[in-house]
């Protein structure tokens, strides 16, 4: 890892912790923006930790651009060898994978893809060596996946799946991006899935979609009650295929407003997942169904 | 209440200086696209400059007043008639309950401000009354306005008659250039498309708007050979997903820069080649469709002078209607 440190524009510091993802990228670019936050650096006004990166928004009439980079560099050396250790949650998130909304959009925008004779999920299973889409759907819902970035559009998820590297999936965008996305679809880009929070343009593969609202600025669900967004980086997601009678099903105890996810406590640590990737994501899934 | 809505314009929203503190989450700053404009329009009818106003895009809405009102447009030229009676812009003028505000056609620019005294009062959200349309979050219910909303003003006395003079008032000049500091993946192109960036003439595409501004016209680059970063995906212009500063330009496949602007997408998988300086972005937000553009290459020097300049200029704004 190298750490790469660049102005955008004269309000802004963009700091690439690695040009690869990667969970110690991504538990350093967290170090890195909790230090910054507890620093209170002055002229400071958006802290934003991402998958491999931060960025910070700045004043530059109260600090000038060069103090702020120096503050930073600073820190970078008191984030090295951070806690790795996370007490966060788990939740399951239902998923109709192939659904006819992502199915209908996705023909839309053929001539954005790379293979327009495909579908995302064809193509996903196929450049990443599965035999069947069922295949490809089995393990994108298999391992777990870790929220290492929340944004694009308010309360998006971005996730990293707990598995080496060797069977991460990884698509490309699309060549163009959509100026369209169902609300609450689960794409996928590079080695990260996401939830598309709201309906607009987005540049992600569409797998699925998925019932449970993850965003609602009236703060009227149940769950979102407390706060508008409902994912924070260090969540932990564990996706369920679901047929269409269960998502029918779940969509109306939403419009009831008695829909409950599953949520855990758990506490995450690096190196013991390190250690043993499945044997720790056996764990992860036995802590959600509460054995 | 105070006004209500006979026709909306195109997509007319309550803005203001805008949300900061949550685009970690994804939730942008919002607020006036040219927020000179903005501060100026407040100035005029006495009110805080960053009270709430109207944003109205390329076509003005048709505003029936239900209390008596000090008002004053700025920004695009769009001028402003009161029950169908010709008033200036970048001046104040009076409205009596019961009068209708309307608009001419756009001659100049792409959005107008319609400052109220005492400002348009709807709730705050997470700190401002801007509207993010995307996220359906603050304003009036999250949305642009339709016919039939009605808006409360708040408490607020103005002046008829105050105006800012005419060498006081900015455009964004033919063709417009935009100053940019390059960034962390400019690297990234060639040498060739580095040149060909800057020489170009581009044009505002139609897909222009408060999240961001397309340009097309322009050579597409071509990137320096690299293996895919882990994580990125194989597309050259593909890098792991992080954050984007606004102003920042993006170019998907390499083809049509975007510039991301107010309600900007947080972050994403598109590598930015550079950002637009601060004191530029309120000219992006009055541009239209087809309109010649150019992107200069400054240093970080020349972008603070900029801020500076811009910060004497709304000194200078003060002191005229002081």
């Amino acid at each position: 890892m190298k750490t790469r440190y660049s102005f955008g524009g004269d309000e802004h510091i963009f700091v690439e912790v690695d040009e690869e993802m990667s969970l110690e990228a991504f538990f350093k670019s967290l170090s890195m923006t909790r230090a910054v936050r507890e620093s209170q650096i002055k002229g400071v006004t958006e802290i934003c930790p991402a998958n491999a990166s931060y960025q910070i928004k700045f004043d530059p009439d109260q600090i000038s651009p060069n103090d702020m980079l120096a503050e930073l560099r600073q820190l970078e050396g008191s984030a090295d060898g951070g806690d790795t250790v996370l007490n966060t949650r788990i939740i399951e998130i239902p998923v109709l994978y192939n659904d006819p909304w992502t199915h209908e959009t996705l023909m839309r925008f053929r001539e954005r893809h790379q293979d327009p004779g495909s579908t995302d999920l064809e193509y996903a299973a196929r450049i990443n060596d599965f035999a069947t889409v069922d295949d490809f759907i089995a393990a994108h819902s298999g391992a777990p996946w870790f929220v290492s970035m929340v944004g694009f559009v308010a309360g998006l998820p971005f996730m990293y799946q707990l598995a080496d590297r060797k069977h991460q999936i990884e698509v490309p965008k699309y060549l163009r991006p959509r100026t369209d996305t169902p609300k609450l679809t689960v794409g996928y880009g590079g080695c990260f899935s996401c939830i598309y929070s709201v309906r607009g343009a987005g540049g992600y593969q569409m797998f699925g979609i998925t019932p449970m609202p993850i965003y609602d600025p009236n703060q009227e669900i149940s769950y979102l009650r407390d706060f508008m967004v409902f994912f924070k980086p260090g969540d932990i997601v564990k996706f369920k295929p679901v047929d269409r009678d269960a998502y029918d099903a779940a969509v109306e105890e939403v419009e009831a407003n008695t829909y409950a996810p599953l949520v855990r406590d758990v506490t995450f640590s690096l190196a013991e997942y390190q250690k043993d990737i499945d044997g720790y994501n056996k764990q992860l899934r036995e802590t959600l169904h509460g054995n | 209440m105070g006004i209500r809505v006979i026709s909306p314009g195109l997509a007319t929203t309550v803005q203001d200086l805008g949300r900061p503190g949550y685009y970690h989450l994804g939730i942008p700053l919002s607020g006036a696209m040219d927020r000179l404009a903005l501060r100026a329009a407040n100035m005029l009818v006495g009110n805080d400059e960053g009270a709430a106003a109207l944003e109205a895009v390329f076509m003005g809405p048709e505003l029936e007043f239900t209390a008596d009102a000090t008002v004053a447009i700025t920004g695009a030229e769009m001028p402003p008639k009161v029950d169908g009676e010709a008033r200036a812009g970048w001046t104040s003028f009076d409205v009596k309950s019961g009068q209708v505000l309307s608009f001419d056609f756009l001659k100049a620019g792409a959005r107008a401000y319609i400052a109220v005294s005492g400002g348009v009062d709807v709730p705050e959200v997470l700190g401002s009354r801007s509207t993010y349309t995307l996220g359906a979050l603050g304003g009036f219910e999250g949305r642009a306005l339709q016919a039939g909303d009605e808006l409360a003003l708040g408490e607020g006395k103005g002046d008829a008659g105050a105006t800012i003079p005419e060498k006081l008032r900015r455009g964004p000049g033919s063709p417009a250039e935009l100053r940019v500091l390059t960034g962390i993946y400019w690297y990234r192109l060639t040498e060739k498309a580095q040149a060909n960036f800057f020489e170009d003439t581009w044009k505002v595409a139609p897909e222009a708007d408060r999240i961001g501004y397309r340009f097309r016209d322009g050579r597409p680059v071509d990137f320096v050979d690299r293996a895919p970063p882990f994580g990125a995906g194989s597309d050259p212009s593909n890098i792991v997903d992080g954050c984007y500063p606004y102003g920042s330009i993006q170019m998907p496949g390499g083809t049509e820069p975007i510039v991301l602007h107010r309600d900007a997408v947080s972050g994403g998988g598109y590598f930015m080649l550079g950002t637009v300086i601060s004191a530029d972005m309120d000219l992006i937000g009055q541009l239209q469709p087809h309109m010649e553009t150019r992107f200069v290459s400054v240093d970080m020097e020349t972008a603070l002078a900029a801020r500076a300049d811009r910060r004497a200029l709304l000194a200078q704004m003060r002191d005229a209607l002081s």
